[in-house]
């Protein structure tokens, strides 16, 4: 019988080492694991890569990693935001690596770690900083920059319902990176307020297949949260 | 001087976003161009986190956070509207599938080169996100922004002297003062504020501008 359910984040944790990749879902306030990531910060791996969009908000969830002292590299497209105070202090005392990668090229070097891409050509960043050093080539009169896929030892992601062999469906915008970063990982661990009996989920609904999914624990379901968004201003003229 | 407010400058972006349009619209001063789009007209907008048929802001008690636009404030979903992973949202613009994004610019070169999203200022702390995808992704790529800095530099420039989010991308710029297409034809203003003469126009502008209206 397949059973991927783990009986607590404690057990759908404990192997994490030192030193793992470890991708973690979420974009603003949606789709962000955050009993996976309280797991991961009493689990205790350190010397971390984390794989997000941005680089935590405020003092809770990534942030506290972060502050923790648990992540050794952070490879994110959009770090700096109204309440990424964290983030921002370890990287201006040079205690944190950063990658910064623009966000299409985020998600597609996840996508092709999962689908078994060796590299790809993409538009995205070229002639810019991020594509510094990085190969290049005119294809039918277009410029391209090599881009190289992004695999990763644990993808912690959060989904709406799931069944026992780890079939997902998700909630609007809380879907964001959790289907792709889920083919990316050795090992996918998925938080989810609702686990159905095998046969429920409408499989023309489901997003996520099982075969991406190694393990599913079930948290209490919580209304998500308004974030610290908003608030602030940003230095980035647009987008 | 006399200028557009920013409700006018969306207004005049407005104008331009034809029916049954992909639209994206970036963070900030574009945001407000959803509003200007008339009722009749079916304009689908997309967010890079995975929306097609964006709405507007939920009524107060009514927010979702688990629907958000890029920004990362509430928002609603229209009928016929659909939700997507990332890959596929970025698949969208990279592909050419957005007819039209609008951006915000702090310069925009004379051959379409844009720099939105670093200052490069040695203490700041760089930040991308979507704005190089979305840059060279979209069918047409308009900027909006105000036509001087704060200082009274103009932001229409011969080179940029930003780090670039992406080379000779932007197709149209729409300012407080002018719209002026850019491409290999040079820099055509095609509108300009009402009581605004070209010359003085020009007098503030960094590059060759050819009146066009």
């Amino acid at each position: 019988m397949i059973d991927k359910i783990s009986p607590s984040v404690e057990a759908a944790l404990a192997d994490v080492p030192d030193g793992a990749t470890v991708m973690i879902g979420g974009f603003g306030t949606a789709g962000i694991p955050t009993q996976l990531i309280d797991g991961l910060i009493a689990q205790g791996a350190t010397g971390l890569t984390v794989v997000n969009n941005n680089a935590g908000n405020g003092e809770t969830g990534l942030a506290a990693l972060l502050k923790a002292g648990r992540v050794r590299k952070i490879i994110c497209s959009f770090p700096r935001q109204a309440d990424s105070q964290v983030f921002d202090a370890l990287y201006r005392s040079g205690q944190i690596e950063l990658e910064l990668v623009p966000q299409g090229n985020l998600a597609e070097r996840i996508r092709a770690a999962g689908a078994g891409i060796g590299a790809f050509f993409t538009p995205t960043g070229y002639g810019t900083e991020l594509a510094k050093g990085k190969e290049t080539r005119e294809i039918d009169g277009r410029p391209y920059v090599l881009e190289h896929p992004i695999h990763a030892d644990f993808a912690l992601i959060k989904a709406e319902r799931a069944d026992r062999w780890g079939n997902l469906s998700y909630r609007m915008t809380a879907r964001n990176f959790g289907p792709v970063m889920a083919t990316a990982a050795r090992c996918t661990v998925v938080e989810v307020p609702e686990i159905v009996a095998l046969g429920t989920l409408d499989p023309e609904s489901v997003v996520t297949p099982g075969i991406f999914v190694q393990r599913v624990v079930q948290v209490g379901r919580s209304v998500t949260q308004a974030g610290g968004f908003a608030a602030g201003k940003t230095e980035r003229g647009a987008a | 001087m006399k200028r557009w407010t920013r409700d006018q400058m969306a207004a005049r972006v407005a104008r331009d976003i034809a029916d049954g349009m992909v639209v994206n619209l970036g963070i900030g001063l574009p945001t407000l161009v959803a509003n200007h789009i008339p009722a009749d007209r079916e304009v689908v907008l997309h967010s890079e986190n995975g929306v097609l048929g964006m709405g507007p802001a939920p009524t107060p008690g009514a927010e979702d956070y688990d629907l958000i636009n890029a920004g990362k404030q509430p928002v609603t979903l229209r009928a016929g509207g659909s939700y997507f992973h990332h890959a596929d949202s970025f698949g969208m613009m990279r592909g050419g599938h957005l007819d039209v994004c609008v951006l915000g610019a702090f310069q925009v070169a004379a051959n379409g080169d844009l720099a939105n999203w670093h200052t490069g200022a040695p203490d700041a702390i760089p930040a991308v996100g979507g704005a190089m995808d979305l840059a060279i992704g979209a069918k047409k790529t308009f900027v909006m922004m105000e036509h001087l800095t704060k200082s009274g530099e103009s932001k229409l420039v011969e080179r940029c002297t930003y780090p670039l989010t992406g080379i000779g991308c932007v197709s149209r710029v729409y300012t407080d003062l002018a719209v002026i297409d850019l491409g290999p034809d040079g820099a055509r203003v095609i509108d300009v504020v009402d009581g605004l003469k070209f010359a003085e126009l020009q007098a503030i502008t960094a590059i060759t501008l050819i009146d066009r209206r």
